[in-house]
C-alpha cells in the first residue's frame, strides 16, 4: 500500500498486520505444518518410511483418499456435506464389475455407465438439497443408507456372494489397467498411477476454486447463499454441480480400485465418508462452509496416508492410527476456529 | 392509476398497483410509482413500512403477488435477481449482500466476474477485478489497504461503501439503494448523495430509500411514501415541500410529541428536545401532543396523487 506523507508510520503498521493476517488466513497453513511434523516424526522412527518404496507405499492410500477429499472439500466450501461419497466408491466399482463380468459388457462401457450412474446420484443429492432446503447431512445420510443396502442386496442377488470378481477377464481390461491401475517407475521405485490422478485432481480443483467464476460462486454460496443469489450467483446450479463433482471423484476411485484389485467387495467404501470430511477439515475447511482449501484437503489426505503406513513401519499396534487421527482433527478444528474468529471479526 | 407522462416517452420503470403477501402478512399492497431516466425516486417510510419488500420486488428477489412492473413500456417479470441485473438494474440491499469471509475484490465482482481466456482456460480475471475495485473505492473516498482483505474485517461504513461502489459500477439503467447512508459518516453520506446525483445526470434512474427527508429532498424528483405496506401517496417534487414531507413521514408528528415530552423533563433531555426541534427544521406548525399519530397521515397535501381509498386512515389499518 502506498502511504502518503505524515501518515506513513501508521500505514506501515497496518501493512504489517495485514501481511501476518494474510499468512494466518491461508487455510492450508495448518495442514502443511501438520504434514511436515508427521513426516519428520515417522521418518525419524523408521528408515523404511523415508525410503523410496516406503514413500510409494504411503502415497498410495493418500492418493485414493485425496481424490475424493478434494471434491468433498469443494462441496464443503460450498456449504454442504455428502455422506454418500464413501459408499459411492463401492457402488461404482460394483456396477462396473457386475456389468462387465456377469453381463459380459465391454469394461469401458461398464465404466462409462457407472460414471453416468454416479452423476445421476450426485444430481439427485444436489437437487433434493436445493429443492427442499433440508440439511444435506440428512439427505445424503438417506442416500448413504440406501446405497449401502443396494450394494449388498444387488450384489447378493446377482452373484450369490458378497463380492464381484474376475474383472481381469473382461474385454478392454488391458487398456483400462494402463489408465487406472498401472505403475510409473521413478528412480527405481514404482509408484501407483493413482498418485498422478490425485495430483491432477488437486491441481484442477485448486485452479477451479481460486481462479474461476465457479470457484468464486462456491465460496459465496457456502458463505451466505441468499446474499450470493441476490447478486446474481446461480446458487442452485453451483450446489448441484458440486454434488456431481463428488460423485465423479468417487467413481474415479471406485474404478481405480476395481481395475487394480480385479474384484470389489460389497461393503467397499463404507466409513470413508467421514474420513474424507476429516481430511477436508484438517485441510482448513470450515464445517459451516465458505472457507477452505483444496490443497489443504490433499495435505489432510497425505497426513492420513503417512500416519496409517508410518504406524506399521514404526512397529506399533495399528489401533494407534485412530488416536492419531482424532488428535489431528481436534487440533485442526481448534486452529480453524481461531482463524475464523480472526477473519470474521466485524465492527458493526 | 395513470401518471401524466411528459413528451419524453415511456418512463424507465413503472410500478403498477404492486402487492406482496407473506402468508397472512400483507407486506405491500397497491403501491404505484414511476422512475424516469435521469430522475431520482425516493421511497420513505417507517420501519416495517415495506420499503425493502418494495425494492426486492424490483430486483427480482421476490415476485409480486399482484400488480406489474413495466420497464421501458414493456411489462416484465423478474424470476431471479440475475434477470433483474441483466436488465440493467443494480441494487444495494439493506443487508448489503456481501460474503464476510470473501476478499473485497471477490465480493465486488461476485456474480458478474470478468473473465479472460477461452474454453477450459476461461478464468476469473483477478488483476482486472482488483484494479477496478481499488479504483472504484478510491473514487468513493475509501482507501482500502488491501483488496485481499475479507469483507468481514471492514467497518460497517466501509462495507456499505463497497456495496454502493459495486452497484454504481454495475447499474446500467437503474440504481436502487436501500438505506445506503445508514452506517455512513457525514462525509461518506455526502459522497453517496453526490453519487446519486451523478448517476441521475448520467441518465440513470435511481430509487433511493431513506428514513431521512433531509437526505431525500435535495436529490429527489419523486417521493413515494409508504406506511404499513400501503402507499400514503406518490408526489412530484413540485407537489410537496420539505416541511410537508417531514411531517408526512410517519414519525414527524411523533418526533414533535417526543420533543414536548422531553422538554417537560428538563435537564439534558431538554437539550435533546431542542436538537429534535432543530432537526425538524421548519416544521413549525404546533401539533397537539395528545393526538400525534393520525396528524401525520390524516391530510395529505393538495397535490398528492390519489393513493387508494383512505390511505393510511384508521379503517385501513391491519
Ligand atoms: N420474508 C418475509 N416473511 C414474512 N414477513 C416479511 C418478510 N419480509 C418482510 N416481511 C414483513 O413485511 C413488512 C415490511 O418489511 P420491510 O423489510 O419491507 O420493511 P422496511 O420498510 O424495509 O423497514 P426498515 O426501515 O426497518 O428497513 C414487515 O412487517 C416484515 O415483518
Ligand atoms: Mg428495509
Amino acid at each position: 500500500m502506498t502511504a502518503v506523507g505524515a501518515e506513513a508510520p501508521i500505514d506501515e503498521r497496518i501493512a504489517r498486520v495485514g501481511a501476518l493476517r494474510r499468512l494466518l488466513l491461508k487455510p492450508e497453513l495448518g495442514s502443511l505444518l501438520g504434514a511436515l511434523v508427521v513426516f519428520v516424526f515417522f521418518a525419524a522412527l523408521s528408515d523404511v518410511f523415508r525410503s523410496g518404496s516406503g514413500i510409494a507405499n504411503w502415497l498410495d492410500p493418500a492418493s485414493t483418499l485425496g481424490i475424493v477429499a478434494v471434491a468433498v472439500a469443494l462441496l464443503m466450501i460450498g456449504g454442504e456435506f455428502d455422506l454418500s461419497a464413501g459408499v459411492m466408491v463401492g457402488t461404482t466399482g460394483l456396477t462396473t464389475g457386475m456389468l462387465s463380468t456377469y453381463y459380459g459388457w465391454n469394461l469401458w462401457a461398464a465404466i462409462v455407465t457407472s460414471l453416468l450412474l454416479a452423476l445421476a446420484i450426485g444430481f439427485a443429492n444436489g437437487y433434493l438439497v436445493v429443492r427442499t432446503g433440508l440439511p444435506s447431512f440428512i439427505i445424503t445420510l438417506g442416500t448413504f443408507l440406501m446405497l449401502q443396502g443396494l450394494n449388498l442386496g444387488v450384489t447378493k442377488l446377482v452373484t450369490d456372494t458378497v463380492q464381484v470378481g474376475a474383472i481381469e477377464q473382461t474385454t478392454g481390461y488391458e487398456a483400462a489397467r494402463t489408465i487406472f491401475a498401472s505403475t510409473v517407475t521413478v528412480a527405481g521405485t514404482s509408484f501407483q498411477i493413482a498418485i498422478l490422478w490425485w495430483l491432477l485432481a488437486t491441481a484442477v480443483g485448486s485452479y477451479v476454486l481460486l481462479r474461476t467464476r465457479f470457484g468464486n460462486w462456491t465460496f459465496a454460496i457456502g458463505g451466505d447463499a441468499p446474499a450470493a443469489r441476490n447478486v446474481g450467483v446461480p446458487a442452485r446450479r453451483t450446489t448441484i454441480t458440486l454434488f456431481m463433482t463428488v460423485s465423479a471423484a468417487a467413481w474415479l476411485v471406485g474404478t481405480i480400485q476395481a481395475v487394480r484389485l480385479t474384484s470389489v467387495q460389497a461393503n467397499t467404501g463404507i466409513g470413508l465418508e467421514l474420513t474424507y470430511i476429516v481430511a477436508a477439515v484438517i485441510g482448513g475447511c470450515l464445517l459451516t462452509g465458505g472457507y477452505g482449501s483444496v490443497i489443504g484437503a490433499s495435505l489432510g489426505a497425505l497426513i492420513f496416508g503417512m500416519t496409517s503406513q508410518g504406524i506399521v513401519y514404526a512397529g506399533w499396534d495399528a489401533d494407534w492410527f485412530r488416536f492419531f487421527l482424532g488428535a489431528m482433527l481436534l487440533l485442526a478444528v481448534l486452529a480453524n476456529q481461531f482463524v475464523r474468529r480472526y477473519a470474521e471479526q466485524t465492527r458493526r | 392509476m395513470t401518471t401524466p407522462v411528459p413528451a419524453a416517452g415511456p418512463p424507465l420503470l413503472e410500478v403498477r398497483g404492486i402487492g406482496k403477501y407473506f402468508g397472512s402478512v400483507i407486506a405491500l399492497k397497491d403501491v404505484s410509482t414511476v422512475v424516469r431516466a435521469g430522475e431520482v425516486t425516493c421511497v420513505l417510510g417507517d420501519n416495517g413500512a415495506g420499503k425493502s419488500t418494495f425494492i426486492k420486488l424490483l430486483s427480482g428477489v421476490f415476485q409480486p403477488d399482484e400488480g406489474e412492473l413495466v420497464l421501458n413500456g414493456e411489462p416484465v417479470t423478474f424470476g431471479t435477481p440475475r434477470q433483474s441485473l441483466d436488465a440493467g438494474i443494480a441494487t444495494v440491499f439493506q443487508d448489503l449482500a456481501m460474503i464476510p469471509l470473501l476478499a473485497i475484490w471477490r465480493n465486488f465482482f461476485l456474480g458478474s466476474e470478468p473473465t479472460k481466456g477461452r474454453g477450459p482456460f476461461r478464468r476469473f480475471d483477478s488483476d482486472t477485478a482488483k484494479r477496478i475495485t481499488r479504483r472504484e473505492l478510491a473514487a468513493m473516498g475509501i482507501d482500502i489497504r488491501d483488496p485481499d482483505q475479507p469483507v468481514g474485517t471492514l467497518s460497517g461504513g466501509e462495507r456499505q461503501s463497497v456495496a454502493i461502489a459495486r452497484a454504481v459500477h454495475f447499474g446500467a439503467k437503474l440504481l436502487i439503494l436501500d438505506e445506503p447512508t445508514s452506517a455512513l459518516g457525514v462525509k461518506q453520506a455526502g459522497v453517496v448523495l453526490r453519487y446519486i446525483v451523478q448517476a441521475r445526470d448520467r441518465g440513470l434512474g435511481v430509487v433511493f430509500i431513506t428514513h431521512n427527508p433531509h437526505h431525500a429532498y435535495p436529490v429527489g424528483d419523486r417521493f413515494l411514501l409508504l406506511k404499513r405496506g400501503r402507499s400514503l401517496g406518490d408526489f412530484g417534487k413540485d407537489e410537496i415541500s420539505l416541511d410537508e414531507l417531514t411531517r408526512l413521514m410517519a414519525g414527524g408528528a411523533e418526533l414533535e410529541a417526543l420533543g414536548h415530552e422531553l422538554a417537560r423533563e428538563g435537564g439534558p433531555a431538554a437539550d435533546v428536545a431542542r436538537a429534535l426541534a432543530a432537526d425538524r427544521d421548519g416544521a413549525t406548525d404546533p401539533t397537539d401532543p395528545t393526538d400525534p399519530t393520525d396528524r401525520s397521515v390524516g391530510a395529505p397535501p393538495a397535490g398528492a396523487r390519489a393513493a387508494g381509498p383512505a390511505p393510511g386512515g384508521p379503517a385501513d389499518r391491519r
